[in-house]
């Protein structure tokens, strides 16, 4: 059964679509009027990676530094050291793909609650190709000690995240998709930073899904999918990468006996792999994993190129029959 | 901060020579680290700390307390003496330099040791975050002035010239840099590993208020600081000419000290050269 808070028009084909940086943008404008130690900091993409909202409202808290992400890190560090809470944004290619080592002299290592929001995660970028596509930032950032790591499903959960962070006393990295994707959840739906929340739920599962990120709503397609076919599964929507939500992924992999994971990332180092070092320790349980298998993306619509790398329905489907068969 | 009579001078190079040779003593006994940067920078420290800085034993957590943040920080020893000497922490101290459990790391980090501004060593990140102080101060009209101390071979870093132009972008006044210009980095002499000159018009370009002085003159330096005050639409770069080993001859001038201690036999040499002048 669906989670009651959901959206209710969640299967339909007129669902409302939003792209999820633009809740990111949205929740910095409401962490602003709350807080004003809250500061911005931009690369050059304030339009795109959606600090435009808060420039508008709050000029002398802005801060424009140009193509220039080493330095973005470095600077947000030394304003979190007197005191602000910055935000730095950029496409998630170049922060925290290019800048990971100031990102880890400068915020981490010196425990700087520095939150860092990096748009245009996903091979969902589309046409821009292979470049601009990061699917690497999940990897990266959950190795680096004190980052939280948040992966919203939808634009009001980007929201929900971008406004919890700015209470945090901790780095934080926000990763948010460019495309306009469907609305999952409502103002309703539970957040809390480190717990995952069962989005599906069939009273006798054969196989729990643990999806991150718009892929959420796959996810939920392949799990009523699967209950015509008699198959029963949960959905669980893990919006917080690091800290990980161990009771209820523990609790869920106990009562379906498989796994499946579901990102738009590379396999290695990403949730899937996350949840798959905490359930290797403590269950005995088959996981397969959806996501980018060592490759570089490449330019086409979004639609394809989910497709073609297997982080469609299908691609979930194939695997959650891999991880029944396999108990 | 103002300027200097002869016995604040006379005071002062006591100072730089009681922290030449903790910084002698401290790496013979934690038998790695960086000698020559650390000697060079000596009288730089001394001035900021025992003349030019608002930043006390007494005010080290104050929110308008000046701040000093050490980009290159492997030199370090020179810091920890520095703040030994002038009462921050106990000179016993200076001995676990490097060793387990010592909150002077061998390269500063202010887990350990929460006096410090930042944590330092990977090159080139001084000056941003300097900067974004700096950018944080002015809104918040603190009146704390900023100061980023840098290598000249963290020149060579594409962070520092990032943070540079933004620096001169925001006029950040309350923002004071002081490159230890020593010429030598590990792999040799800077011009020959990567020509810097012209280094100070590079700074001038970036609209940097830019002067040169003698790093082992106080009164120089502190006429640098001074003036460094009445600029008021720009930030102020100093580059200071040091001499790499300062104060032992046999060390002076010699890029293979840049990276490693001197044995007990060079330690008792060198520190009968420095007490000769006490």
């Amino acid at each position: 059964m669906i989670n009651k808070t959901l959206n209710k028009k969640i299967f339909d084909t007129d669902c409302e679509q939003v792209p999820i940086r633009h809740g990111f943008g949205e929740g910095l404008l409401i962490a602003g009027e709350r807080d004003e130690r809250v500061v911005t900091l931009c690369a050059d993409l304030t339009e795109s990676a959606q600090a435009y909202m808060f420039k508008e409202k709050f000029p002398e808290r802005f801060v424009e530094i140009g193509v220039a992400e080493q330095n973005l890190a470095g600077v947000a560090s030394g304003m979190a050291a007197m005191g602000k809470i910055p935000f730095i944004t950029s496409y998630a290619m170049f922060s925290p793909g290019r800048n990971w080592e100031q990102i880890r002299t400068t915020i981490t290592y010196n425990n700087r609650p520095v939150k860092i929001a990096g748009s245009h995660a996903g091979i969902s970028v589309g046409p821009d190709g292979g470049t601009h596509q990061m699917i690497e930032d999940i990897a990266i950032m959950r190795v680096q000690p004190r980052m939280v790591v948040l992966s919203p499903c939808d634009a009001i959960e980007a929201r929900k995240a971008t406004i919890e962070a700015a209470k945090t006393d901790t780095p934080v990295y926000i990763r948010l998709a460019r495309e306009k994707t469907p609305i999952i959840t409502t103002d309703e739906t539970p957040f809390e930073i480190g717990k995952a929340t069962i989005f599906y739920e069939h009273e006798r599962p054969e196989v729990v899904i643990i999806a991150t990120g718009a892929l959420v709503h796959k996810a939920l397609q392949v799990a009523q999918n699967l209950e015509k076919q008699n198959i029963g599964a949960i959905v669980i929507n893990l919006p917080a990468v690091k800290p990980l939500d161990e009771k209820t992924i523990l609790g869920v992999a106990e009562r379906a006996g498989a796994v499946v994971t579901v990102e738009e990332h590379q396999i290695a180092g990403g949730m899937g792999s996350a949840v798959s070092e905490f359930l290797s320790q403590n269950l005995l349980v088959p996981i397969e994993f959806v996501g980018v298998k060592d490759q570089f993306g490449q330019s086409g619509t979004p639609a394809e190129l989910i497709e073609h790398y297997g982080l469609g329905a299908k691609g979930i489907e194939e695997a959650v029959h891999r991880a029944i068969g396999r108990k | 901060m103002s300027a200097l009579s002869d016995k604040e001078i006379k005071n002062l190079e006591k100072k730089a020579s009681e922290i030449r040779q903790s910084i002698i003593e401290m790496l013979v006994e934690a038998k790695s680290g960086h000698t020559a940067g650390a000697l060079g920078m000596a009288d730089i420290f001394a001035l900021l700390y025992f003349h030019a800085l608002n930043h006390t034993p007494e005010n080290s957590h104050d929110s308008n307390r000046d701040r000093l943040v050490l980009s290159n920080g492997h030199i370090c020893p020179v810091y920890y003496a520095t703040l030994a000497h002038r009462g921050f922490i106990p000179k016993e101290e200076l001995m676990t330099l490097r060793k387990f459990g010592s909150r002077l790391q061998g390269h500063p980090h202010r887990d350990f040791l929460d006096i410090l501004e930042t944590s330092s060593g990977p090159l080139g990140s001084g000056l941003s975050q300097a900067v974004g102080m700096a950018l944080a101060a002015r809104m918040d009209k603190n009146p704390a002035r900023i100061f980023a101390l840098m290598s000249d071979g963290e020149q060579e870093a594409g962070m520092t010239w990032e943070a540079g132009m933004l620096a001169g972008k925001e006029k950040l006044n309350n923002l004071v840099a002081i490159i230890d210009r020593n010429n030598i980095q590990i792999d040799g002499f800077t011009e020959d590993v990567m020509p810097l000159e012209p280094l100070a018009d590079k700074w001038r370009a970036w609209n940097w208020h830019v002067l040169e002085v003698d790093g082992h003159n106080f009164e120089e330096i502190n006429n640098a600081l001074e003036e460094a005050k009445s600029i008021h639409n720009r930030p102020t770069m100093i580059i200071a000419h040091t001499t790499p080993g300062k104060g032992v001859k046999e060390f002076e001038n010699k890029y293979e000290w840049h990276g490693k201690p001197p044995t007990k036999e060079e330690g008792e040499i060198a520190l009968a050269e420095l007490r000769k002048h006490d």
